[in-house]
């Protein structure tokens, strides 16, 4: 199998409401991860793009209208969608560009406008819903995700203090990220006493919507050692998609992140997961997410994770570092765009260039993970130094 | 290594099919393609879905598609692109050495959609183009005139394609716009957009097909295994002021990608299925393909203009008779000696998207 490598990542600040179209954002993000690793447009050979769902931007085929800016103009380039799961996804998108030897490089782009649904993307997640048994009840995201949270919570009976300490965590670490949204100092009370929007989801459990983008320049192994001394492999991939039914499954754990985790681990040759992976991005939309994410990606057992977290171990200098980015819930959650930034952060992190956020053990081993669909799709990469 | 399409399986295409949803349009053309490859789904490592959510009506759709085709806890993953650009994709994951047999589906239900223009309108670029508040078919009747005025195509060339497509379709059982019509009836017709007429204009059906692909080590002990021999696809511009009116050339530089890797000339093509969306796409195709020699079959199927047109499932459907004449079961329609063969397609209206394989027996 053909070894890839990222070579090069840039990504936009992410905000409430920005001024720029969609394509200018794409283009922001593309032309800074060119310029992050000295490459025009002339050596790019494919491009691969991912956004979610059109309805956000109202742009119907929108991944054709992004393409130009983008930097796909007269090359080969397609859009890949998997829900949330879209921007980690993204990346094993260009990777097969590379791996199946047709390409020596490839760029991924992840954009996401969320502000031009008004008056809030909401309105656009109750087109998700199955048009005949469920959309006529006007769900709503969170309702599901409390319905989640809560089956989780039962399950392994864990108290909502221990999940706020994932928001504080994330919140804190985005103090340090140059594009963050929404970092903060708070504390569980904080959380605790946040308006409730869907019992038990409050208001500081979950991340903000956002406007931004993110991308990476990804490069077969000759082309990767041209282009720079430290290159970071992508070692595995793996991705699966549940049963659209998702009010016949168990909420309480995440199958599908485990099943795709196992692809990627078989593929990177990783046998025990919590002792050979350094660093970590689970995806966290929601605090409890990144536990639910944590035991899906066999990073510890079931019901295990909120222990880690109350430890310290998932901190910034702890053991296994979980989200040192600040996550969704700090920087910010432009859908296809956030997974980017955690494949981004890992980028950053194994390269040491992560500046005040880096991680304060040597790592050499990152994986990254995104989630998404009716709480139904896992995408996981794992990266090496 | 090689890849090779060993089983294909299609609904048909009917204009409306209120006693089927797309779940079970899906399921029908799942279960042909695996009993024509002679695999069982289990076997099945990958699935790649193409569909854009405003044609359904649905938000991030990919959440719909893995029950029907036996795909749950599978790697599954959505191209909001044209079928053969699904095909391309299953294509390179096989080739990556990851999987074995990936599974290809995409359908349409554009019976669904009861203004289908005015959601095409919503593809137009959101602050130029639409705020002109125009039937996006405007962008084909600006081509179609471009096009016959820069090459002297005149509107009877065009008329012509749409006789002898439908005249095609008539013996493709699969086809649902069949007719025996004469050139002056296009002519006669309805203009839409000057030149365009709407005769020029494929009509849109419902159906799926699913393909299912295995590498090569797989694909011998299968009975039926058609080569890919060539693969090409580009984007060129979404900006409608600053394209090439009157060329192609996301087809021209396309196909001169997947000709090259097949290591063939565009003359040794035995049978081409063109993007014929519209009567003169056929013509601005074949000339883009370097195909515009007399003699070589050019949409026997009936293309969209006989078979009609089924949006993501399109470039599938060239495919799918591709195969069935490589394969020799095109009965009636049956081109003889066929050794290779070409698919291409576009992406509608306003894109400049598409893509080419070539595959041989």
């Amino acid at each position: 199998m053909r070894r890839v490598a990222v070579v090069g990542a840039g990504m936009t600040k992410f905000m409430r409401r920005a001024k720029e179209t969609s394509k200018e954002l794409t283009y922001e993000a593309s032309k800074m991860a060119l310029d992050s690793c000295e490459l025009s447009l002339e050596d790019i050979e494919s491009v691969a793009l991912g956004s979610a769902p059109d309805a956000f931007d109202g742009v119907h085929m929108k991944g054709e209208y992004l393409s130009d800016s983008a930097g796909a103009f007269q090359k080969p380039y397609t859009r890949s969608y998997v829900g949330g799961g879209t921007g980690v996804f993204s990346v094993i998108h260009g990777w097969w560009h590379v791996a199946s030897g047709l390409f020596d490089t490839c760029l991924v782009v992840c954009e996401e406008k969320m502000s031009s649904c008004q008056p809030h993307p909401q309105g656009a997640f109750l087109t998700i819903f199955d048009n005949m048994i469920e959309r006529p009840l006007g769900p709503n995201l969170v309702w599901i995700f409390a319905l989640e949270m809560r089956r989780y919570m039962h399950v392994h009976n864990i108290k909502k203090e221990q999940i706020a300490l994932v928001s504080v965590k994330n919140k804190k670490n985005a103090l340090d990220h140059p594009c963050a949204q929404l970092a903060q100092k708070i504390t569980v009370e904080d959380v605790l006493n946040s308006e409730v929007l869907a019992w038990p989801v409050q208001r500081l459990d979950i991340s903000p919507t956002s406007d931004g983008a993110c991308a990476i320049v990804l490069a077969s192994e000759d082309k990767a050692k041209e282009i720079t001394d430290d290159p970071i492999w992508i070692d595995g991939v793996g991705w699966s998609l549940d049963t659209a039914y998702w009010t016949n499954r168990d909420l309480y754990y995440p199958r599908y992140v485990e099943y795709a985790a196992r692809m990627a681990y078989k593929m990177a040759k990783i046998t025990n997961p919590r002792r050979e992976i350094d660093v970590a991005e689970p995806y966290d939309p929601f605090d409890y997410k990144e536990l639910h994410h944590m035991e899906g990606l066999q990073l510890c057992e079931k019901g295990e994770a909120p222990k880690l977290t109350e430890e310290g171990i998932t901190q910034r200098d702890g053991d296994l570092p979980v989200c040192p980015s600040g996550g969704l819930l700090g920087v910010g959650n432009p859908i296809a765009a956030a997974g980017l930034m955690k494949v981004c952060e890992i980028f950053w992190q194994l390269r040491g260039e992560a500046g005040r956020r880096q991680v304060k053990k040597d790592v050499t081993t990152g994986v990254a993970q995104a989630w998404g669909d009716l709480m139904q799709v896992g995408t996981v990469v794992v990266m090496r130094r | 290594m090689k890849v090779a399409v060993v089983g294909v399986g299609c609904t048909g295409f009917r204009p409306v099919t209120p006693d089927l949803s797309y779940k079970e349009l899906m399921f029908e053309a799942s279960v042909k393609a695996c009993d024509d490859a002679g695999l069982h789904p289990k076997d099945v490592q990958s699935f790649v879905c193409v569909s854009e959510d405003f044609w359904e009506g649905t938000s991030i759709f990919d959440e719909y598609v893995p029950d029907q085709l036996g795909a749950v806890l599978k790697p599954v993953c959505t191209m909001s692109a044209d079928g053969i650009h699904g095909l391309i994709t299953a294509y390179m994951q096989i080739l990556t050495g990851l999987f074995d047999v990936v599974v290809v589906e995409g359908h349409s239900k554009l019976s669904d959609v009861i203004f289908p223009n005015k959601v095409n309108a919503l593809a137009l670029d959101p602050i130029l183009n639409r705020p002109l508040g125009f039937n996006p078919l405007f962008v084909a009747g600006l081509e179609m005139n471009r096009y016959l005025h820069e090459t002297k195509t005149t509107e009877e060339q065009c008329a012509a394609i749409v006789e002898k497509n439908k005249k095609n379709a008539l013996l493709n059982p699969l086809a649902c716009y069949g007719a025996k019509i004469e050139k002056e009836d296009v002519l006669a017709s309805d203009v839409i957009f000057y030149p365009l007429k709407y005769l020029d204009v494929s009509p849109p059906v419902d159906g799926a097909i699913v393909m299912v692909l295995a590498s090569e080590e797989i694909a011998r002990s299968t009975e039926n295994p058609m080569w890919i021999r060539g693969v090409g696809w580009c984007s060129d511009t979404p900006s409608l002021e600053t394209r090439n009116w009157g060329k192609a050339l996301y087809a021209r530089i396309s196909s001169e990608m997947a000709y090259k890797r097949a290591g063939i000339s565009p003359r040794e093509v035995d049978i081409a299925e063109i993007d014929d969306t519209f009567s003169y796409k056929e013509l601005q195709h074949l000339e883009a393909l370097k195909l515009e020699d007399e003699g070589l079959p050019v949409n026997v199927s009936g293309g969209s203009l006989g078979v009609g047109y089924s949006i993501e499932a399109t470039g599938l459907m060239r495919v799918f008779e591709v195969v069935t004449q490589l394969r020799g079961e095109a009965s009636g329609r049956q081109i003889p000696d066929v050794k290779i063969g070409l698919a291409q397609s576009w992406r509608g209206i306003p894109t400049t998207s598409g893509a080419t394989i070539i595959m041989g027996v």
